[in-house]
């Protein structure tokens, strides 16, 4: 009996990633379009790309994309890796349930909830919409997220180095500072890379929080698709899997660099 | 000496996260809960009554009514839009199970080498843009789109498949979107799955599609289950893809809050949306709960 990868097994994998790819591929080959339809090839063309830098409107909600997902990603890293200390270090306190509840909830929660609650909040205490809403109600879910992330790798720490620099004295905070958080630093990371992408990507949310003076890209993208398919959204939206698909590969290659040199260490020190 | 310091940094690390949720998360919850027993009303904020001075909260409590609920359930408009939204989600949480079940079965079985590049293959589009993605699709399922294109190129079709603003595409899209979220846990169990009870099974004279039925699938069933909540589950909330490739003919229910907020201006009418929508997906999160449980268990 053949136990191995079967035609089938391939044949699946094939069609699988095809399924995946090709919209991506399409769209992105698209964007190079000369032609102002989007569906018929007219030759290569880099004039959607120049048109797209010409366009102020879209630069400046691009800017104010960049900016809502640097501070909230930041902003949920802190809070969301706090959480999952809380999760994983303090088996009991006061309210935990509750905690835990409020951390894996927004998880699950529908975007229209989270930005209609959202929305509410800010209305019922007359604040101001705009980029700071639009910050806090990113960095509320993204540090959910980060939460779980980080929880993970908590829970699959070894803890007797925490208990040892407690042991010769060193305070929880700094034990946390020198040696749990270098350990859990790759998560962290990770983290930090998904509370952005969240914030890059996030239509509902933004529209429910935002005001007049802050329109964030997704927000300009979905304005547009809803006029219709134009080279010109096709061409940002390549630039942003660009972007996205260079952080993820780098992500991961410094991760696995990291366990190299690791490994390298070890084998020097007990080889 | 140490005592205080250690008091410190423990009220830091649970105070601040948890005085963050309570007012970002559950204060606002307990807003849209207090607003779905409210009345319209034309001021600002667009809703009566309002918390404002303590000396008038019992009289402001008198004045909660369950209209908005009695609204919902006496116009059709709502009950459909949940049924729809159950039934979309429930069709397409199937045909993602149908496609990424063999994907992440022929993951599984490749060469040992090829996993890491084949599970990160997986993640890429997870990091992609929701919006990118389903946009993607308007290009290709549109009448004059490229699949139009391709299959009167062809010679199959003579007039254009019309998919766009269907059911068709919305199944598509959600599809599309979520596949990653059922390939990974389906991946996951049968990664760590032992070879040697299929050697066993072969040994004893079970044919290969035997022992997939018999011991693969059984056991690849709790990552299954997880895969089919965590496409369900967002599914039934969805927005973007049933607003931008199903068209106005399909109304599911996130995008009748949606509308009932942005068009209609009816703030009280969309918060008893949102709270009959979390009423009928508590039952499926505590049961996705319960099995995250269970795995976290083993």
């Amino acid at each position: 009996m053949r136990q191995g990868w079967t035609s089938f097994n391939i044949v699946s994998v094939i069609v699988g990633f095809s399924f995946l790819y090709l919209p991506i591929v399409l769209l992105v080959i698209y964007s190079f379009n000369a032609s102002q339809l989007v569906t018929v090839w007219a030759g290569f063309s880099t004039r959607w790309y120049v048109q797209l830098f010409n366009n102020q409107g879209l630069l400046d909600a691009a800017w104010v994309t960049l900016r809502v997902g640097v501070l909230s990603a930041t902003m949920a890293t802190v809070l969301g890796t706090l959480a999952a200390v809380a999760l994983t270090r303090y088996t009991r306190f006061r309210g935990r349930v509750l905690f835990t509840g409020m951390v894996y909830a927004p998880l699950v929660m529908p975007e229209v909830i989270t930005g209609l609650s959202l929305l509410l909040l800010f209305v019922a205490i007359d604040f101001d919409r705009g980029f700071w809403t639009v910050t806090l109600a990113h960095i509320t879910f993204s540090m959910c997220f980060v939460a779980v992330v980080v929880q993970s790798k908590l829970l699959s720490f070894d803890r007797s180095l925490e208990e040892a620099a407690m042991d010769l004295g060193a305070t929880p905070a700094r034990t946390f500072l020198s040696i749990t958080l270098p350990v859990i630093w790759p998560a962290v990371a990770a983290g930090w890379l998904l509370a952005f992408t969240l914030s890059l990507d996030d239509l509902v949310v933004a529209s429910f929080t935002t005001g007049p003076a802050a329109t964030t890209l997704p927000m300009k993208i979905y304005s547009a698709v809803r006029l219709g398919v134009t080279p010109e959204i096709n061409a940002v939206c390549t630039i942003l899997i660009a972007i996205v698909t260079f952080g993820v590969l780098l992500a991961t290659l410094l991760n696995k660099r990291r366990k190299v040199k690791k490994a390298r260490e070890s084998e020097v020190a007990f080889g | 000496m140490a005592k205080p310091r250690e008091g410190l940094f423990r009220t830091i690390t649970i105070g601040l996260p948890y005085v963050w949720l309570a007012c970002l998360f559950l204060v606002p919850f307990l807003i849209v809960l207090k607003l779905s027993f409210s009345q319209i009303a034309t001021a600002m904020p667009p809703y009566t009554p309002t918390f404002g001075d303590p000396a008038t909260w019992w009289g402001a409590v008198k004045q909660l009514t369950i209209d908005n609920y009695l609204w919902i359930a006496n116009d059709s408009l709502y009950f459909n839009s949940y049924m729809i939204s159950l039934r979309i989600a429930l069709i397409s949480t199937f045909l993602t199970f149908l496609i990424g079940y063999p994907l992440a079965y022929g993951m599984a079985q490749a060469p040992q080498s090829w996993k890491p590049f084949l599970l990160m293959l997986v993640i890429l589009p997870f990091w992609t843009s929701f919006l990118i993605r389903v946009y993607a699709w308007i290009g290709i399922l549109k009448p004059e789109g490229l699949l139009n294109q391709f299959l009167m190129f062809l010679g199959l079709i003579d007039q254009p498949l019309i998919i766009t603003n269907t059911e068709t595409a919305i199944f598509i899209g959600i599809v599309y979107s979520y596949l990653p979220f059922m390939v990974m846990p389906i991946f996951a169990n049968l990664d760590r799955m032992d070879r040697r009870l299929l050697e066993a099974a072969a040994d004893l004279g079970s044919t290969p599609l035997r022992s997939f039925w018999t011991i693969t699938f059984p056991l690849s069933f709790r990552g299954v289950l997880a895969g089919c909540f965590l496409v369900f589950i967002p599914a039934v909330g969805e927005f973007v893809i049933p607003d931008l490739l199903g068209g106005s003919s399909t109304l599911m229910i996130g995008k009748t809050l949606w509308m009932e907020f942005f068009n209609n201006r009816d703030w009280p009418v969309s918060s008893a949306v949102a709270i009959i929508l979390l009423l009928i997906l508590v039952l499926p999160i505590v049961i996705f709960q319960r099995i995250q449980d269970r795995e976290a268990a083993r």
